[in-house]
């Protein structure tokens, strides 16, 4: 155990960037655009220097930090520790957060009014981001979960467009009925259980002995039968990430938050929000209650695979390219929780299986990782075109752009196959992986995910075939190429695409202990 | 030493009183320093105390021998917590009130008649003397409120006045029940706890006493005085109101009602958990649609309220321990949410039609106060970081042991509570239709000193208490283990 | 039995006659020329410092040692520690009531207006020393006649004479019902001593005669007509609001004072043997049904007419039903703790009513008329006496620290009765229920005084000093008696404790 806090100081460093810049006057716009960046790279030097710090061996929670808070065992003692640490997962998350707040500030150039605050909010939103990735007591990570909600309401309804006041709403309510199902529901395990600890939880749902703890009568609805307790606090856990993430039929807020939410808002939701929630079910849902979704495995495998289809076919349906991009998102996620939901079936101790979980689990991680990196970079293509199309993103308002801006047709275009999942490219490795340890698992499942591969393919090209390639539209003629600036911002991301696409050992060398672990967890 | 809380604010009365009137500086400086002086000797007396929330005397005197009543005052940690938030709300209330010019030295006056009795409840410990100051605080609200209030405001200080009379009314009933049962010889809070009153008799005496407090805590289907009193009252008063009188309320009915007759409490709960429940649901559900911006805050108030009645009926450690974190916490936001609506926009703009101020683009002119509207809509909402989500979570775990249909009830409260939190943000700072700026129709003047310190000491202690709650935890949970509620603990699941 | 010995105990009432006999000579013979306004100071002083003389030899001579000359003069008065105190009582309020006078306008005849003040106060120092039936009857006429003339003072508004008038014809009737009631008893009991009738009605034990019934009924209604409870109080609204002010103060308090203790002794001791009972579950016939009615009927009554009233002379007098009807459950009470009770009540009752009183004389100076409306911004105008009047209202509305406040909690304690049978219940929760209500007037009379803004006519001339003083010290009388009530009740268990009672 290091005994520098080095999470706490990587949480409370955006932070301190957020209060100083909520002080900057309006007029100081590049002061305020450079010091943000400036702090949101200094985060990804931390973030770096814990990714090469991190033991992939040791399968131990590493970074620990451990301070009673609320305790007090005379009374007064809510079980609230202040407990912060990492394994692979969360360093994943911890160095996706690090890569992606820097791309979405470099992003934002074009928010011209109240600079100063949504740099401040921006600063704001990567603490909770942060926060939430390393917190490992109820209280503290729910702290950092619901404080995360409101930089992206305020990002969303001052600087969005035309639809971001019902957009905001809808975002902030919608999460929030997650959010309070899932406190009832983690109310009522500390009720069982005396401890908000994620780690002795887990030790606790590992061992059944959780199950057995809210296997109990519950003396205000004695007509509860003791088995369906505990499907009813899983069920309102559940909500909070399923609409999180967003799993259908609970994603309705997405596609108009994406959609209004200014560029770089929307490439941190894309981004990191929405792994938050398939954090969640990796930290929180599978390990303390595996028995319960082992129960509902088949209705969570269809809600996946009905995620993965029909989300692409509404990708397909779709004109805005953002609304395109959305439901691409949404589709992308479904795919983690396909893997994940297929890891549950259960299988003994037998190795080939497990070879497989781990497999699946591997490719969860990373495609969250992908995703992490191709979603924002697609957003951020859109909001370039926006920008140059004066506010059309429309998909048939564009046509032969290739012709104008080959580099801006030939990077998006990258990502778009990175997205699609090209071998080569990062989006194939994780892809893969979870179809290959699916397919073992949940063959039926996996193999209705195939469609979504398949529809995914047809809009993606739709995509390129509509934009880029045809005739040309008079209209952008004129259109300008990337500049060099802009460029700066996508080229490292999309290095970083290939890179992983081709030397996934770079990823998976650190996480795959993590994988492991998660697979024996759910192996109970 | 605490007792100098109640002293004080009588001997600031008297001083006001005797200024010539027109004084209206002099008036406010010396409400100011007297409110000051007590919230410090709150705060001394607590921190003296050992913070360990063990019961403590602070004066014993006999008053009328014959009928065995004395002057007993002493503090445990409830007392402590809610004497620390009357002590905060006293002075924030005043920053607010620095521009009251019309009748100055007797609003003040009243006021500090309104803060002294308001300490004096809950610094004593024989029942006569808590009821003397409990109903000494009814008369000031009336006045405040008739005088200086606005919509409506004689029809409104007369409803919560009758309302508080009825209520007090049914309390004293009680007492007298209660003392004459127990042999007519003390009225000593400790002496009557210990008395074991026959069951039939508790069975009505308790909802007697217990209905009778809570009236005043905005128990439904009693809790109409509060959105038309909330309205009518000048800011200060709504800020006393709702932030300190309603808690009178529900300290009455803890340290009273359910002190005495607990096993009238255990017959009871499951119907004061539902009229709880249903007041947080019901609170919220009118305050979505209100038009008036001040409405929206009192109907939230009494959403609110509903928490700590359903912590007060669950009986066990963590939901009473939430109850009363809850009356701390709600105190303080209900006191940033009027200071806002009350002071900041309705003193400037003269409306509070959420409709109109949709129009004037209030976020622009005013950022201060949307931000600090932003603030205590969040920590109203029971965001965590800010004192409601703690509170809120206890009674939430404590409603798991007994009352789990309530406890969903009242997340679903919750959930309408970010609705129409937003809706009011939205309309009243944040709206997109902005027709008549209003910096274009007159200048609104810039928010002054005084409410930027009222506002940012109310934001720093919620925000203190949302991160460390242990600082009020540990004097509140060890309260609940003095001989006081040894009946109350036989009957619960401690 | 001498005469000395008769002077003696009844030293204070033939001071007082001299007095009055001093004032009204005085007035006549000497001052006839003098200014209206010097003639009422000399004429108050006199009478006043009459009564400092007689209260003050109420509380020198002392009985010998504790041991106290109850009964004497053949049984038909009573002279012992708490008879005393009362007479202290009622001389301290005539000696206010008189204070007030001093700024009446309304009459030339001043000599005689003070002498009845001081021969009604004769008339209720009788009335609570009497022991005899014949003695009641004898003290009752005395206070009534003086106070019907007392009304009707004001010989240049017609409303007082029609005042007086019903007051006069009611008076005479209920006079008529108490003799009729009275002979009755005599005639069961076969002597007019209320000991002896009671020691006379107990032997008989068992079923109560359909006729001691009728007496008492007859009685309670001749009683209750002087104590203004529902349902014979019909004269009082227009007494209070006709009457000149300070006559109007005097049937406020002191002949309250005096007919609720002489209500209480005629019926716990004089009908000790038939009480009855009026409990929820326990209804048996005998005085304490009757009188339970009459105090639910009062509260009642008085409260809710007291709302609809825009005179507040005429608001004071529902509101002294209502106050009857509380003080009347001290006396259901039936023990010495109700007896102590009902006394604390009607004092403070008595102190309450003479210095609200006195500011409606004051009001009425300055506009002319004691309507609500007169009331507005009377806070402005004389802040120390609004906060005075405050402290009046606040008292009958039952609000602590005041008096009034305490002696309703110590009449509720009273009449709640023991931990087994707390048959009373329904009273205490009407009487509770309505003092809710009472709030409501008493509060209204405030919001003019303080919330309404100011008319903008002049005000009138300023009352003088004495009026002011006198208002002040009732003020702090009450306020002190609310913080502090073993000052009253100290003196007055100890007494009731000497007493057989």
């Amino acid at each position: 155990m290091n005994n520098f806090p080095a999470l706490t100081v990587l949480t409370a460093l955006p932070l301190a960037g957020a209060v100083l810049l909520a002080a900057i006057p309006d007029g100081r716009k590049s002061l305020a655009r450079n010091l943000a960046l400036a702090f949101s790279l200094v985060g990804l030097v931390g973030a770096v220097l814990l990714w090469a710090k991190f033991d992939p061996a040791d399968t131990n929670i590493q970074f620990q930090e451990f301070h009673a808070w609320i305790r007090n065992p005379g009374g007064g003692d809510l079980g609230v520790d202040y407990f912060l640490g990492i394994d692979g997962l969360g360093l994943l998350m911890i160095l996706l957060t690090a890569i992606v707040t820097p791309l979405s500030l470099l992003a934002s150039r074009n928010i011209d009014t109240k600079v100063p605050l949504y740099h401040s909010l921006v600063l704001f939103l990567q603490t909770g981001l942060f926060g939430t990735f390393t917190a490992l007591n109820f209280f503290h990570w729910f702290l950092f979960w619901e404080l995360s909600l409101v930089p992206a309401f305020f990002l969303i309804k001052f600087w969005g467009g035309p639809g971001r006041s019902a957009a905001a709403t809808k975002f902030f309510v919608y999460t929030m009925v997650g959010s309070v199902t899932m406190l009832l529901s983690f109310l009522a395990i500390y009720w069982a259980t005396k401890t908000f600890d994620f780690i002795a939880l887990a030790e606790k749902g590992r061992s059944g002995e959780l199950a057995s703890l809210l296997n109990v009568r519950v003396e205000g609805w004695p007509d509860l039968s003791r088995r369906a307790f505990p499907l009813v606090i899983f069920a309102g856990a559940f909500l909070g990430f399923a609409v999180k993430v967003p799993l259908m039929p609970f994603h309705t807020w997405l596609p108009a938050t994406y959609a209004e939410a200014p560029t770089g808002t929307t490439m941190l939701l894309t981004g990191l929000m929405s792994k938050m929630g398939v954090y969640g079910f990796l930290r929180i849902l599978a390990p303390l209650f595996p028995d319960q979704m082992r129960i509902m495995l088949v209705p969570l495998l269809w809600l996946a695979v009905i995620t993965i289809i029909f989300s692409a076919c509404a990708a397909f349906a779709q004109n805005d390219l953002k609304r395109v991009l959305a439901y691409s998102s949404i589709n992308h996620l479904g795919y983690c929780l396909l893997g994940i939901f297929a890891c549950l079936k259960l299988t003994g101790d037998d190795p080939v299986w497990n070879r497989e979980k781990i497999a699946a689990l591997n490719g969860v991680l990373l495609q969250m990782f992908s995703h992490g990196l191709t979603a924002p970079l697609l957003f951020c293509f859109v909001g370039f075109l926006e920008q140059r199309g004066g506010g059309l993103r429309g998909i048939n308002q564009f046509g032969g752009l290739r012709k104008v801006a080959p580099v801006f047709c030939g990077l998006m275009g990258i990502s778009i196959f990175a997205s699609l999942g090209l071998p080569g490219l990062s989006g194939f490795v994780g892809e893969f992986l979870i179809f290959k340890g699916s397919f073992p698992q949940a063959t039926w499942a996996t193999a209705l995910a195939v469609i979504g591969l398949l529809v995914t393919a047809i809009f993606l090209l739709t995509i390129i075939q509509k934009v880029f390639n045809g005739p040309l539209n008079e209209k952008w003629a004129a259109m300008p190429d990337l500049t060099w600036y802009e460029r700066g911002i996508v080229l490292p991301a999309t290095a970083l695409m290939f890179l992983i696409g081709i030397y996934p050992q770079l990823i998976i060398g650190k996480i795959n202990v993590t994988a492991m672990q998660l697979a024996e967890h759910l192996r109970f | 030493m605490l007792a100098w809380t109640v002293y004080i604010s009588f001997l600031g009365v008297l001083a006001l009183l005797c200024l010539p009137a027109g004084m209206a500086r002099a008036a406010r400086v010396i409400a100011l320093v007297i409110a000051l002086a007590g919230m410090v000797v709150g705060i001394a007396g607590t921190v003296c105390s050992g913070m360990n929330g063990v019961w403590f005397p602070i004066a014993e005197k006999p008053w009328v021998k014959s009928l065995g009543i004395e002057y007993f005052l002493g503090a445990d940690g409830i007392s402590l917590v809610l004497v620390l938030l009357t002590g905060i709300a006293a002075v924030t209330g005043i920053l607010f009130s620095w521009n009251v010019e019309h009748r100055a030295k007797e609003f003040f006056a009243f006021y500090l008649a309104l803060i002294g009795g308001v300490y004096g409840v809950f610094l004593s410990f024989d029942l006569f003397l808590l009821f003397v100051f409990y109903e000494l605080a009814i008369i000031p609200k009336y006045f405040l409120i008739a005088i200086w209030g606005s919509t409506n405001r004689e029809y409104g200080a007369m409803k919560l006045a009758l309302y508080s009379f009825i209520g007090s009314a049914m309390v004293l009933a009680g007492i007298v029940a209660a003392y004459v049962v127990a042999g007519g010889a003390t009225t000593n809070l400790f002496e009557l706890a210990k008395y074991p009153f026959p069951e039939p008799f508790q069975f009505w005496a308790f909802p007697l006493v217990f209905v009778g407090f809570a009236i005043l805590a905005g128990l439904w289907p009693f809790h109409t005085w509060a959105p038309t009193g909330h309205v009518a009252a000048p800011m200060a008063a709504s800020m006393l109101l709702a932030g300190v009188v309603m808690k009178l309320g529900a300290y009455g009915a803890l340290r009273v009602a359910m002190t005495l007759f607990p096993a009238g409490l255990a017959a009871w709960r499951n119907e004061i958990a539902l009229l709880a429940a249903i007041g947080i649901v019901y609170g919220a559900m009118v305050a979505l649609v209100q038009k008036d911006f001040k409405f929206v805050i009192g109907y939230s108030s009494v959403s609110h309220m509903g928490f700590v009645l359903l912590g007060l009926a669950t009986i066990n450690g963590i939901g009473l321990s939430g109850a009363v974190l809850q009356m701390f916490s709600h105190g303080i936001i209900a006191g940033l949410l009027f200071a806002v609506v009350g002071r900041m926009v309705y003193d400037r703009t003269h409306t509070r039609d959420l409709d109109v101020l949709e129009t004037m683009g209030l976020g622009r002119t005013l950022p201060f106060a949307a931000g600090v509207f932003a603030v205590a809509g969040f920590a109203s909402m029971g965001l965590p970081g800010f004192s409601g989500f703690p509170a809120e979570m206890q009674v939430l775990i404590g409603s798991w042991y007994a009352f789990p249909t309530y406890g969903v009830m009242a997340g679903l409260g919750i959930v309408i509570g970010v609705a129409y939190t937003l809706r009011a943000m939205q309309k009243a700072f944040f709206s997109d239709s902005v027709e008549t700026p209003a910096e274009a129709a007159h200048p609104l003047p810039p928010i002054s000193l005084p409410e930027k310190i009222g506002a940012i000491l109310l934001i720093v202690v919620t925000v203190t208490i949302g991160l460390y709650p242990k600082l009020l935890l540990d004097l509140i949970i060890p309260s609940f283990y003095s001989p006081l509620f040894d009946g109350l603990r036989q009957r619960g699941a401690f | 039995m001498s005469y000395l010995e008769l002077l003696r105990l009844t030293a204070p009432e033939i001071i007082i006659v001299l007095t009055a006999l001093v004032v009204l000579a005085a007035d006549l013979l000497v001052l006839r020329e003098d200014p209206l306004r010097n003639r009422l100071q000399i004429g108050a002083a006199f009478a006043g410092l009459g009564c400092v003389i007689a209260a003050g030899w109420l509380l020198a001579v002392a009985g010998p040692g504790g041991e106290l000359s109850a009964l004497s003069a053949g049984g038909m008065f009573a002279d012992d520690s708490l008879t005393r105190l009362m007479k202290v009582a009622l001389l301290g309020l005539t000696f206010a009531t008189i204070l007030i006078s001093t700024e009446g306008t309304f009459t030339d005849h001043v000599g005689e207006y003070l002498a009845l003040i001081l021969l009604a106060t004769v008339g209720m120092m009788l009335m609570v020393s009497a022991t005899d039936l014949l003695m009641i009857f004898i003290a009752l006429e005395l206070t009534s006649l003086s106070l019907y003339v007392l009304t009707a003072f004001n010989k240049r508004d017609p409303k007082s004479s029609e005042a007086a008038l019903k007051y006069f014809l009611f008076g005479g009737m209920a006079a008529a019902f108490t003799l009729f009631g009275l002979s009755f008893v005599y005639g069961l009991a076969g002597s007019t001593n209320l000991n002896d009738i009671a020691a006379h009605l107990i032997n008989k034990g068992g079923a109560v005669d359909p006729l001691l019934l009728a007496a008492m009924a007859l009685t309670v209604v001749g009683l209750g007509f002087k104590i203004a409870a529902a349902p014979f109080y019909m004269w009082a609204p227009d007494a209070y609001q006709g009457a000149p002010t300070p006559s109007a103060a005097l049937i406020a308090s002191g002949s309250k004072v005096a007919g609720f203790f002489l209500l209480a002794r005629v019926m716990i001791v004089g009908f000790a043997g038939a009480p009855g009972s009026g409990s929820w579950h326990q209804y048996s016939t005998g005085w304490l049904p009757l009188v339970a009615i009459l105090a639910g009927l009062s509260v009642v009554t008085g409260n809710l007419a007291a709302i609809a009233q825009t005179n507040v002379k005429r608001l004071l007098a529902y509101s002294a039903v209502a106050h009857a009807g509380y003080a009347l459950l001290g006396i259901l009470a039936n023990d010495s703790r109700g007896i102590g009770a009902l006394v604390y009540y009607v004092i403070t009752y008595g102190v309450t009513a003479v210095g609200a009183f006195g500011i409606v004389s004051v009001v009425e100076e300055q506009t002319g008329n004691a309507r609500l409306v007169d009331f507005a911004g009377f806070g402005r105008r004389e802040p120390v006496l609004a906060f005075c009047l405050m402290i009046f209202m606040l008292s009958l509305a039952g609000i602590p620290p005041l008096a009034g406040f305490f002696g309703k909690f110590y009449l509720f304690t009273a009449i709640a009765g023991g931990a087994v049978n707390l048959g009373w219940l329904w009273l205490i929760i009407l009487a509770i229920a309505m003092s809710a209500v009472s709030f409501y007037y008493y509060l209204g009379v405030l919001k003019q005084v303080y919330v309404v803004a100011a008319p903008d006519s002049a005000p009138g001339p300023r009352s003088a000093m004495t009026t002011r003083v006198v208002i002040v010290v009732l003020a702090l009388l009450v306020v002190a008696f609310g913080c502090a009530p073993d000052l009253l009740l100290g003196p007055l268990s100890e007494a009731i404790h000497g007493v057989r009672f």
